[in-house]
């Protein structure tokens, strides 16, 4: 099966809505887990590989929430379908660089994504728009249960859930969600809310995970301890964790626009200026500017305009769905080219940031 | 504590890596570490960072100490030292020792609170029920308490017949 077949569309994806959909992007809970009588995959011989890969393929095919998937070996996959896949949050680039021997089980909907042979033999995630986090949980805990009949896990009575990296040991759940957090960017507050959730032991991280920069001001803030406590307390700490970086974030974006509203403005309306008039932009460029019109659009700022177009350009715009879109092989510049014209068409029928007045010095009103 | 590698201002990134049989510590101030590369311990590939942290003679020990082999899959010491990850689920135990202080500063605690595979539930809390009652039992002994040994003795008993058979680890 052709996975461009099988995504659903970038229009229909960013039509997707969760609570606090305005600052939670989305939420996803993920469970490490490996066979008992084989050696994780970074270890293991190709041989070995194959053997796990063709063990474990059937039994997550065969459950009921896995109806109608997308199953594929990794290696069946071009370069350019695994990014696009890692563009769509659904892979680890760790997974995109895997060939023969890994593989991947898609749901029709689109809320499960198990990865086999990654860095784990089995990394299984429940994906939810929004902020859900207790609602993925109870997936993913599911979808583990009814695996666990099929499958021998690896799991020791101390240790919990034996996983590749001792980091992931014990429950191996990775709890994280994904974050616009514009306002505390401009307010200059990010990196004091960035060290105290630190200190409370959970990690931020860029757009794409571990090791990738804060694109377009979206974050991901995940739990980093595995051993030592249960599933339920870590859904629980983030939780709360998040309810305090969603009010952070509302207090701040608020605040912008009484104390600095020129500021904001011209952040606003300097994007959407270059958005819908560029000849040439970078994706890198395109992330950041679509972020303050993302912004723009909650603060009313494009009456008529919908927060799902500027969502789906932030999927359309990323290279690999550029160059699918394209077909033909397009050099970077190129890119900058034909992703400048894109958004010039989409952005046409958008009018110009509709701003309240205030006073000349612009210091409010 | 102060940073090891300035000695002027004080440690706040703390390290921790196993050579050998051995453990070893090393403590960073914030701008020690960020020199370093050390600014993210989130992203954990310690034994990455530790080789790029001019600890070459720790290194060097390693290398002339006898290196431990897991059994099952051949896995080292210096394989973890370089991908900073296990061979497979029989390395826990092969590099127990090293293993121990390591998830002691990674994790809340050193053993699993979470779930627990269906199948294994009964018998994990039968391990843990022998677990305590050994304990017990030893400390009876330890403390000369014969009459409750001796009680303790026979619940054991009671309970090791349907215990024999399992693995327990």
């Amino acid at each position: 099966m052709d996975i461009h077949n099988f995504l659903i569309s970038p229009a229909e994806a960013a039509q997707r809505h969760g609570p606090h959909d305005r600052i939670v992007m989305s939420s996803r809970v993920r469970l490490a887990r490996n066979l008992k009588d084989a050696a994780f995959p970074g270890w293991a011989k190709k041989p070995e590989r194959i053997r796990v890969l063709d063990w474990i393929r059937p039994a997550v095919e065969s459950l009921p929430e896995m109806k109608d998937a997308f199953s594929e070996a990794m290696d069946n996959l071009s370069a350019l379908d695994k990014q696009i896949l890692v563009e769509r949050h659904l892979i680890s680039r760790e997974h995109a660089a895997k060939s023969s021997g890994s593989g991947l089980v898609l749901n029709r909907d689109e809320t499960f994504c198990v990865m086999i042979n990654e860095e784990d033999h089995l990394r299984m995630q429940a994906l939810r728009p929004g902020l859900q986090l207790r609602q993925a949980w109870s997936a993913i805990d599911r979808l583990d249960s009814e695996l666990e009949k099929k499958l021998d896990y690896a799991f020791n009575n101390d240790l919990g859930y034996m996983t590749a990296c001792p980091t992931n040991l014990g429950t191996g759940i990775r709890v994280s969600a994904m974050l616009h957090l514009p306002g505390l960017v401009l307010g200059d507050q990010i990196n004091p809310i960035v060290q105290s959730v630190n200190k409370l032991g959970l990690a931020v991280r860029g757009l794409y995970g571990e090791g990738t920069e804060a694109l377009g001001n979206v974050f991901q803030v995940s739990n980093q301890m595995t051993l030592g406590e249960n599933e339920i307390t870590i859904v629980e700490r983030l939780d709360k964790v998040l309810s305090q970086i969603i009010e952070h974030e509302e207090n701040a974006r608020q605040t912008l626009l009484e104390k600095q509203p020129k500021v904001v403005y011209n952040h606003i309306g300097r994007a959407y200026g270059i958005l819908a008039n560029a000849h040439s932009i970078s994706s890198k460029e395109t992330m950041n500017l679509l972020s303050f019109m993302r912004l723009g659009v909650e603060m009313n700022l494009f009456p008529g305009t919908e927060r799902s177009l500027v969502d789906e350009l932030f999927i359309l715009t990323q290279p690999a769905h550029l160059q699918r879109m394209l077909s033909d092989k397009l050099s970077a510049e190129e890119r900058d080219l034909a992703r400048a014209d894109m958004l010039r068409e989409r952005l046409k029928n958008v009018g110009r940031p509709v701003v309240k007045h205030f006073g000349p010095a612009g210091t409010g009103n | 504590m102060l940073c090891s590698n300035c000695k002027d201002k004080p440690a706040t990134v703390h390290l921790t890596q196993i050579v050998g049989d051995k453990m070893q510590k090393l403590d960073l101030c914030e701008d020690c570490a960020k020199a370093k590369g050390v600014n993210d311990p989130g992203s954990f590939a310690l034994a990455d960072l530790m080789l790029g942290l001019g600890a070459s003679q720790e290194i060097e020990q390693a290398g002339g100490g006898v290196e431990t082999k897991c059994p099952r899959c051949g896995f080292t010491q210096a394989d973890f030292k370089k991908s900073g990850r296990l061979g497979c689920p029989e390395c826990y135990k092969t590099f127990a020792e090293g293993l121990e202080g390591l998830l002691k500063t990674m994790h809340k605690g050193t053993r699993h609170a979470g779930k627990v595979p269906e199948a294994l539930r009964e018998s994990r809390e039968q391990a843990d029920r022998l677990k305590l009652l050994q304990k017990k039992l030893d400390k009876a002994i330890k403390e000369e308490n014969f009459e409750q040994a001796a009680q303790l003795r026979d619940e054991l008993k009671q309970l090791a017949p349907r215990a024999t058979g399992l693995t327990v680890t």
